[in-house]
């Protein structure tokens, strides 16, 4: 265990302190808790995925034992449309009924609540809710969502399309392709994903009649984010009477940042009832009904010079927005993609035009990575593809194109401004580990013997602690993104920490309490870390764009630092110093450069509590608050490698090598930091071989389960190799990054770039589609046998 | 729960559990549970009554009995994996075994139970095609039914609606045999995209004097490849003889196309495992 004694925690790979409740069964998530009087609620859900909704009989679900109350959508009256906090300029906002009133628009859309004495009861009754359904045709594919003929989902989106968005100069990017000596041209379907959090969705719901109070336990990335849509915008209670818990979250990736319409129902109806409701999704509901991640259908074009410099990118994408849009659903791909297309080069020319379309499918919106993922996967894509057509080898052409090293900004053609970085070095090193000439060497001896050997890189960046608040309420977010950090000093010198960030498997309880014991020089046991309920932290943002360290953490940094600076009168009065002349330093505040004229932190603390002997007109206590919005985003970076081997006969991949160098800036924990990418190239390498979210032209999903959709598993994994370069941000005064989703966004290019390599001798340069299933792989050998 | 309501019975012996099938209304046996429990929570499968045979005595176990060994019904696959005498006289059955799903799956999951379900996807009705096993069931009266009348349709067998299945019977490897299961594995499920089981018996001279082939996963039911047997018969195993006998391994499979493979795709994939599994019976039948 850490103790004061050690010089300094940050950077210390300490075990995560949240980890021994969790392996052992005692956490304590939404669906543990135990109310008097609890009710079950139960969705009837469209199983159809487009219908206009008919008659609903529930006379016999009503008869069923143990109901004790069924809500349709005509019910839930003085209950507007769940919202979008992302309005992009003409976006065509749908209404978006929690209970569907009039018509069905994807497969699990709910359309009434069952609640009843137990779950059972309300399952059963559910099954006996008879709606009359008048089915109509569905659109489901991203690419034929606004073509003519498709069925119309929305009245307020004529050809089902919600915007049309653009960055970049389309002039400047006509002109770099007239000169180009060489130009590229590639079809990209970026499929869609499920996150597959290992905790279902879940919510308790509990209206107290006596005080007016209703508390909502919910598997929540942003419990103050739910309280104020579902508050303001669609349930009309003061916010000031309401509480949001997000207890022990097991997992979201992006999925529980969203107001759903279960939690915003259940709600509503323990306010009818006045009885506590709960509900917890079942797999195949999740499957159903969390947002989606990903599912655009893009048509990229680079063009270069002869020696390969990059003089233009052009984009045209499609992304399908599911049959509604979620809460953050029209930044995911567009300022969220866009403005990640310059990638880490230097590129002459951007153009980058997205559609966004309406389908009859679950709504998407962001998944780990968001948008990140898919303008990395499209920039690596194309540069290896102009690699093999210019003949140049693909470490040799990013190395052309890199933007050299720079410390304090570098201004992109797609709007951000980089912070710092030194992608050649991270470069440099993943190439030292894997050996690239003998590797190279290698592949070429296996392909003599008959063997399909790749090597696939992805030098990728991305944009992430998210973000200042001005930039993004200019681009049409409708919140703030700064984060709130309380330090609470009590009496005995024990701290607890208030922040706004959320932790559903980060760590945060290790990671926050690791950084407020090394910067107040105190024991790691002494500091308590709150998070994920209104009632007890000021405000907060929550967790998603990784942000938590870098957003989150500097907010309590900064009041750390003002709990120092007030230490400091109170120390300089006892000592009658005066307090310009004080430090802090190893856990007590000292008179600059004289350890031996000290007061300990903790005498500190119980004098601002006990302020006896104390400093004229400063207030007693000691807690201080702190909101930090950063002034930049922050730019991760990276270089990965992939090496595969493809088995001719069959099709199937298999990982041979994986290596990892990633740039997170500063690190707090490096064993955490390692949890994260692993994790995230897990979900990377699941998008490029196995994972995907499938769809009937009917618009039944089905890959709906478990048995169907292919979640990466440890034996289809190889050891990894990783290992960090350090670049700080000069963003943030802790010069962290952010780690949460470099993982899932680099390894889907490495994976799919290495396939691609090894079946180079057929004179493959590219696949289309992900998932490279065994099928798609065999059917692209074949195709290109057939070729030549 | 996620199951509709059921009542649950768990009869003692054989005669018990006939008994309450013969008597109870949309009654279900419960074995293991890993393909029934999985269909009830989704509730694609309501019955109003569940036998369970756990607690039926004697329907466990792993023997030899007359050049045969006979596997009681409620043997689950990990006993199956892990049986000596199966890994002796015919280890096939045990390496298939092994390659069922996951630990907890094995653990729970029995033979009889993958057999009497007819999944078309299982790994086991491939190997005991391969092997000509044969299924004891147990009615009113007690029957033996072979192995090419088993498998009839999706989850269709030749099980009576009245009778369990108790035993099934594996015949010992004889001199100079080899075999081998392989598989290309859903990579959610786990469950046979494809399976190819081969048993082949060698003569002195390397002349193959008998071929058993059962093809899983690609069709509506697993089915023997009577083509690549015939082709194998009477021939030494060399590389091209192998092949030629491969590649009528989808005929007669009627493929069902789906999220894991086109008809062309599996056929393919019959043919690719086809060959592998030979390669590695003939392989066992030399050492
Ligand atoms: C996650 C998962 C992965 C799996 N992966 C694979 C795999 O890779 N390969 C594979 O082959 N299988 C796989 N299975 C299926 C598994 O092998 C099952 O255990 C098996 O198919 C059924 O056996 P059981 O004992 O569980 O039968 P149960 O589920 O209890 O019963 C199945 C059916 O057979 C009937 N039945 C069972 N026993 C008898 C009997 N003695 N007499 C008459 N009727 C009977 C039941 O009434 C029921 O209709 C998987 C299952 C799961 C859940």
């Amino acid at each position: 265990m850490a103790t004061a004694t050690d010089t300094r925690l940050l950077g210390k790979s300490i075990k995560r302190r949240e980890d021994p409740r969790f392996i052992t069964g005692r956490g304590s998530y939404t669906d543990d808790l135990k109310l008097p009087g609890m009710t079950y609620a139960a969705f009837v859900r469209s199983p159809h995925a487009h219908a206009k909704i008919g008659k609903i009989d529930l006379t016999q679900a009503k008869a069923h034992p143990g109901v004790v109350a069924i809500f349709t959508g005509k019910d839930l009256t003085g209950v507007n449309s769940l919202p979008c906090g992302w309005l992009l300029p003409e976006l065509k906002v749908p209404p978006h009924p929690p209970l569907a009133v009039d018509t069905a628009r994807y497969v699990g859309d709910p359309v009434a609540v069952v609640i009843a004495e137990t779950q059972d009861a309300a399952l059963d009754a559910a099954e006996k809710v008879k709606v009359d359904w008048n089915v109509r045709p569905a659109v489901t594919a991203t690419a034929k969502a606004a073509e003519k003929g498709a069925s119309q989902i929305h009245e307020v989106a004529p050809a089902n399309v919600a915007f049309k968005w653009q960055i970049g100069d389309a002039a400047a990017v006509d002109a770099a392709f007239k000169t180009a000596a060489v130009t590229v041209k590639k079809h990209i379907v970026n499929q869609r994903l499920v996150a597959n959090a290992m905790e279902p969705r879940a919510c308790v719901a509990r209206f107290d009649a006596a005080t007016g109070d209703l508390t909502l336990w919910v598997t929540s990335q942003n419990p103050h984010v739910h309280r104020l849509l579902m508050t303001a915008f669609v349930l009309g209670i003061p916010e000031h009477k309401v509480r949001v818990i997000a207890p022990d979250v097991g997992g979201g990736f992006g999925s529980k940042i969203f107001l759903y319409n279960e939690e915003t129902v259940c709600s509503w109806a323990t306010r009818q009832i006045k009885r506590p409701i709960r509900w917890t999704s079942t797999r195949r509901e999740a499957f159903q009904t969390d947002a989606h991640g990903r599912d655009h259908v893009t048509d990229a074009e680079l063009a270069l010079s002869r020696d390969g410099k990059i003089l233009g990118l052009r984009v045209k994408t499609i992304a399908n927005l599911g049959a509604y849009l979620s809460t953050f659903a029209p930044a995911v791909p567009t300022y969220l993609y866009g403005t990640l297309l310059n990638g880490v080069y230097e590129m002459g020319a951007i153009h980058c035009d997205v559609t966004g379309v309406f389908t009859n499918t679950t709504p998407v919106d962001a998944y780990r990575g968001a948008g990140r993922p898919e303008a990395a996967y499209l920039v690596e894509r194309m540069i290896e593809v102009a690699a093999v057509a210019l003949k140049m080898d693909v470490a040799e052409i990013r190395k052309k194109n890199f933007i050299p090293k720079f410390e304090h900004g570098y201004q992109t053609k797609v709007a951000l401004t980089y912070d710092s970085g030194n992608y050649a070095a991270a470069f440099d090193k993943l190439l030292g580990m894997l050996d690239y000439r003998k590797i190279r060497e290698e592949q070429a001896a296996a392909r003599k013997q008959g063997k399909l050997i790749g090597v696939g890189f992805s030098t990728y960046i991305e944009a992430c602690s998210i973000a200042p608040s001005k930039v993004v309420g200019s681009l049409g977010a409708q919140a703030g993104l700064y984060e709130s950090g309380i330090v609470r000093v009590h009496p005995t010198g024990k701290i607890t920490v208030f922040t706004g960030s959320h932790s559903h498997g980060q760590g945060h309880e290790t990671t926050f309490s690791q950084l407020v014991a090394d910067e107040l020089g105190v024991p790691m046991e002494d500091v308590e870390i709150v998070h994920g309920d209104t009632g007890a932290i000021a405000f907060g943002m929550g967790t998603y764009g990784s942000r938590s360290a870098s957003v989150g953490g500097t907010a309590i940094h900064m009041s750390i630092h003002k709990i120092k600076e007030k230490g400091k009168k109170i120390a300089a009065h006892l000592l009658e110093a005066s307090p310009g002349d004080m430090e802090y330093v190893n856990g007590q505040f000292q008179v600059k450069g004289f350890p031996g004229k000290a007061v300990p932190f903790g005498q500190v603390a119980l004098t601002a509590y006990v302020p006896h002997n104390y400093p004229e007109g400063l207030e007693p206590g000691l807690e201080e608050t702190s909101f930090y919005d950063p002034s930049n985003f922050c730019f991760p970076f990276g270089a990965h490698a992939c090496v595969v081997e493809v088995d001719r006969d069959t099709g199937h991949v298999k990982l041979l090598r994986y290596v990892a160098v990633d740039d997170v800036g500063n690190v707090i924990n490096p064993m955490i930091v390692d949890g994260m990418v692993h994790g995230g190239i897990a979900q990377g390498v699941g998008q490029a071989l196995w994972e995907g979210a499938v769809y009937e032209d009917d618009g039944q999903l089905v890959t709906g389960t478990m048995m169907d959709y292919a979640l990466p598993k440890a034996d289809m994994l190889p050891m990894y190799e990783t290992e960090r370069t350090v670049t700080p941000t000069p963003v943030n005064p802790l010069g962290i990054k952010g780690a949460g989703e470099t993982g899932t966004i680099a390894a889907t290019p490495a994976v799919v770039n290495a396939v691609v390599d090894a079946l180079r001798p057929l004179g493959v340069d590219h696949i289309e589609t992900m998932p490279l299933t065994p099928e798609r792989v065999w059917k692209t050998i074949k195709a290109a046998k057939a070729g030549r | 729960m996620y199951p509709a309501a059921f009542e649950y019975h768990a009869p003692a012996s054989v005669a018990d559990a006939l008994k309450l099938l013969g008597k109870l209304d949309d009654a279900k046996i419960l074995a293991g549970g890993h393909s029934l429990i999985p269909m009830m929570k989704l509730r694609l499968a309501q019955p109003k009554h569940l036998i369970d045979l756990r607690k039926v005595a004697g329907l466990t176990g792993i023997k030899e009995d007359k050049g045969m060994i006979a596997i009681g019904a409620m043997t689950t696959h990990w006993e199956v994996e892990s049986s000596k005498v199966l890994k002796s006289k015919c280890p096939v059955v045990s390496e298939t075994a092994a390659m069922i799903g996951d630990p907890a799956v094995r653990n729970k999951g029995t033979i009889g139970g993958s057999l009497a379900h007819g999944d078309p996807a299982a790994d086991m009705p491939a190997t005991v095609i391969a092997l000509g096993a044969e299924f004891v069931c147990q009615g009113k009266k007690k029957r033996t039914v072979k192995v090419d009348d088993w498998f009839k349709g999706i989850m269709e067998t030749a099980l009576g609606e009245d009778e369990l299945l108790v035993e099934i019977r594996v015949p010992a490897l004889a001199k100079g045999t080899g075999a081998a299961y392989l598989k290309f594995p859903h990579p959610a499920s786990r469950f046979a995209v494809v399976g190819v089981a081969a048993v082949v018996t060698l003569d002195k001279e390397g002349k193959c004097t008998k071929a058993g082939v059962g093809v899983t996963g690609a069709g509506t039911h697993a089915v023997r490849a009577k083509g690549v047997e015939a082709a194998l018969s009477g021939k030494k195993l060399d590389a091209a003889a192998i092949e030629a006998a491969a590649a009528k391994a989808a005929d007669g499979v009627d493929v069902q196309a789906d999220l894991q493979g086109s008809e062309e795709y599996k056929a393919h994939l019959c043919r690719v495992f086809a060959k592998r599994a030979i390669e590695a019976a003939v392989k066992r039948a030399h050492a």
